[in-house]
């Protein structure tokens, strides 16, 4: 009886680990197939015969995109994107959580300030009119399309709301006691304790800035002010222009081109693009458990 | 008497912290959201104009009242923008769910944490990379010729298939990819649930000597359903939200009979055609429908679940 029990249960864990380790593997071969064509010789990658590991091993691919000013231009653009976009709204973020943590009582007037910010989250003119807008106040084709209409990140705030509403309010109250008024409290006493919750929210919007890339596509038009997700945009989306803007013109060039194809130039952009992602997935793990916890469902 | 008086005093004391520092906080956000938010949903207007750009947004432009709506309800395409949008957006909440409820049931089954904690790191992964990147490692692995999916097909015998191409087929890889990507991520939410679940149910439950797989099914699954309803509600709001950047770097002109969604179509309707008035107008349409669901979806969770986002 016992025994038999212990089978049973045995069959089970195996169904189960093994429907489980499949399902894992599936969602990451995917990219190694792209790391795999992006190290493959043209015939290999055309001929659709590239698996799991490289067919035909070359690097030719990757030193093709070293020539590609278009790839560095974008990247330095995407790096800039973070660099700004990131504390832009990591500070309308805390400016705009803070006040919105103090209750009614405290804070006259907060009612007011929460349904303008909820309604925004309810309608959106959409898609022409924001185009027009930015267009008439002279943004488009500037960086700043990129950071400033988006720049405000309501669900953000919310979180960042709650997890301000967790820190007592005892420590406020000794704060005010002592002669300290809000600016000086969030300082000095909301913002040292939130870092946590800082750094979740900041590693979140440092993947948002990197992965958009529709605004690049609408607000912008010389493709060497394309941040890098834009640019894999268009690549992908003409993928015959990644060759046609070389201008085969010297023997060396041919040669090149002759010997990598624009599948495995493709999957050597989309790698280089999707691999800042994989370097800071281990802290993005480590953090979103807390970011999930911040936002979580109330019940 | 004396008592009130003194708590009043209190009370105004401590409000008596100056309160301008809260209102100039949040004067760049509130700047920043009137005028991306809420001018252009003053430019809505262009819905009911003969809209030509060089004259300005609120400009001295030709009113023709509700003619672009009566040419939208009217164009068959509209129809199917609609149905193509709801029959992709619910297919994917649905199989979404499934798939997340299922496999935190199942990795809650897993007891070599080594093994659960991989498992959630590979499948959490995919949420993280954007539709860009997906849309062309998808491109390139379902590709007829060269995919290595459809190589394996052929393999084993059977005729490449047009994941990409075939309109039948599309709405579909549309939807799969979407469950690919985010089931993983998903399962956070249930797993929380899950071990929030009162142990001694399961205690209990061992005493009457029930098996694993009674336990998920009567206990596990039961416990997530409050969870289940929950997000189900919540996610009624973005119905109309079939997926504009998914599908925007995976369509193409031969799959638009069952792809085209009313995203990508007022995003081509203004970036390609110029079209700006129609354009506008269905996403106008999406706008001032999605309101209302988001509204009517919160209003239930709230009412059903005591869930309150402020």
């Amino acid at each position: 009886m016992v025994q038999q029990k212990r089978i049973g249960e045995r069959i089970f864990d195996v169904i189960i680990y093994t429907v489980m380790i499949i399902m894992a593997f599936s969602c990451i071969l995917p990219f190694i197939n792209v790391l795999s064509l992006s190290f493959s010789s043209k015939d290999a990658a055309t001929a659709g015969r590239v698996g799991l590991w490289p067919v035909g091993f070359t690097i030719l691919s990757y030193k093709y995109i070293l020539r590609n000013s278009q790839f560095f231009s974008s990247l330095l653009v995407s790096l800039k994107r973070i660099l700004i976009g990131v504390p832009y709204n990591m500070l309308m973020i805390l400016f705009t959580a803070y006040p919105l943590s103090k209750s009614k009582q405290q804070f006259t007037g907060r009612q007011i300030y929460v349904w303008y910010i909820i309604f925004t989250m309810l309608f959106s003119g959409g898609l022409v009119p924001t185009y027009m807008v930015i267009r008439e106040i002279g943004m488009m084709g500037t960086f700043w399309a990129l950071i400033i209409p988006g720049g405000v990140l309501v669900w953000n705030i919310i979180l960042m709301m709650n997890f301000f509403r967790s820190v007592p309010p005892s420590l406020e109250e000794a704060a005010f006691v002592d002669g300290a008024g809000y600016l000086r409290t969030l300082f000095s006493i909301y913002i040292p304790l939130s870092l946590p919750a800082m750094a979740t929210i900041g590693l979140f919007t440092a993947v948002a800035q990197w992965n958009a890339w529709f605004d690049g596509l609408i607000y912008l038009s010389d493709p060497t002010t394309y941040p890098l997700s834009t640019y894999i945009y268009t690549v992908v989306n003409e993928a015959s222009k990644a060759l046609d803007g070389a201008r085969i013109s010297d023997p060396e060039e041919m040669r090149y081109l002759m010997t990598i194809s624009d599948k495995t130039i493709r999957s050597a952009q989309v790698f280089l693009a999707a691999l800042p992602i994989l370097l800071v997935y281990p802290f993005l793990q480590k953090y979103f458990m807390t970011g999930i916890k911040l936002g979580g469902v109330k019940e | 008497m004396e008592q009130v008086k003194s708590k009043t005093i209190r009370r105004k004391r401590r409000g008596g912290v100056r309160q301008w520092p809260l209102h100039l906080m949040l004067i760049p956000a509130i700047v920043s959201l009137f005028i991306f938010q809420y001018i252009p949903m003053g430019g809505v207007v262009i819905a009911f104009q003969k809209f030509i750009p060089a004259k300005g947004l609120f400009g001295n432009q030709k009113w023709i009242g509700f003619e672009n709506f009566e040419f939208m309800f009217g164009l068959s395409k509209f129809w199917s923008l609609l149905r193509n949008t709801l029959f992709i957006s619910t297919s994917k909440i649905i199989l979404n769910l499934f798939m997340a409820v299922g496999a935190s049931l199942l990795l809650n089954e897993i007891r070599i944490s080594f093994i659960k904690r991989s498992v959630q790191t590979m499948i959490y992964l995919p949420h993280f990379i954007s539709w860009v990147i997906l849309g062309s490692i998808f491109q390139d692995i379902l590709s007829p010729s060269s995919g290595i999916v459809n190589t394996v097909i052929k393999a084993l015998g059977g005729e490449a298939v047009y994941f990409l191409g075939n309109e039948k087929i599309f709405p579909w890889t549309v939807i799969l990819t979407d469950v690919w990507k985010n089931f993983g991520y998903n399962t956070i939410v249930y797993l929380a649930a899950i071990s929030n679940i009162d142990p001694t149910l399961y205690e209990a439950s061992a005493v009457d000597g029930a098996k694993r797989y009674q336990n998920i099914w009567h206990i596990t699954l039961p416990e997530l359903r409050s969870t289940i309803v929950l997000l189900s509600t919540l996610s009624l709001g973005s119905i109309l939200n079939a997926g504009l950047e998914q599908i925007l770097t995976m369509y193409n002109p031969s799959v638009y009979s069952t792809g085209d969604i009313i995203d990508t179509y007022v995003y081509r309707m203004a970036m390609q055609d110029a079209q700006y008035s129609l354009s506008t107008a269905v996403g106008l349409f999406k706008s001032f429908i999605s309101m209302f669901l988001i509204i009517a979806s919160y209003w239930m969770a709230h009412k059903f679940a005591n869930y309150t986002i402020f």
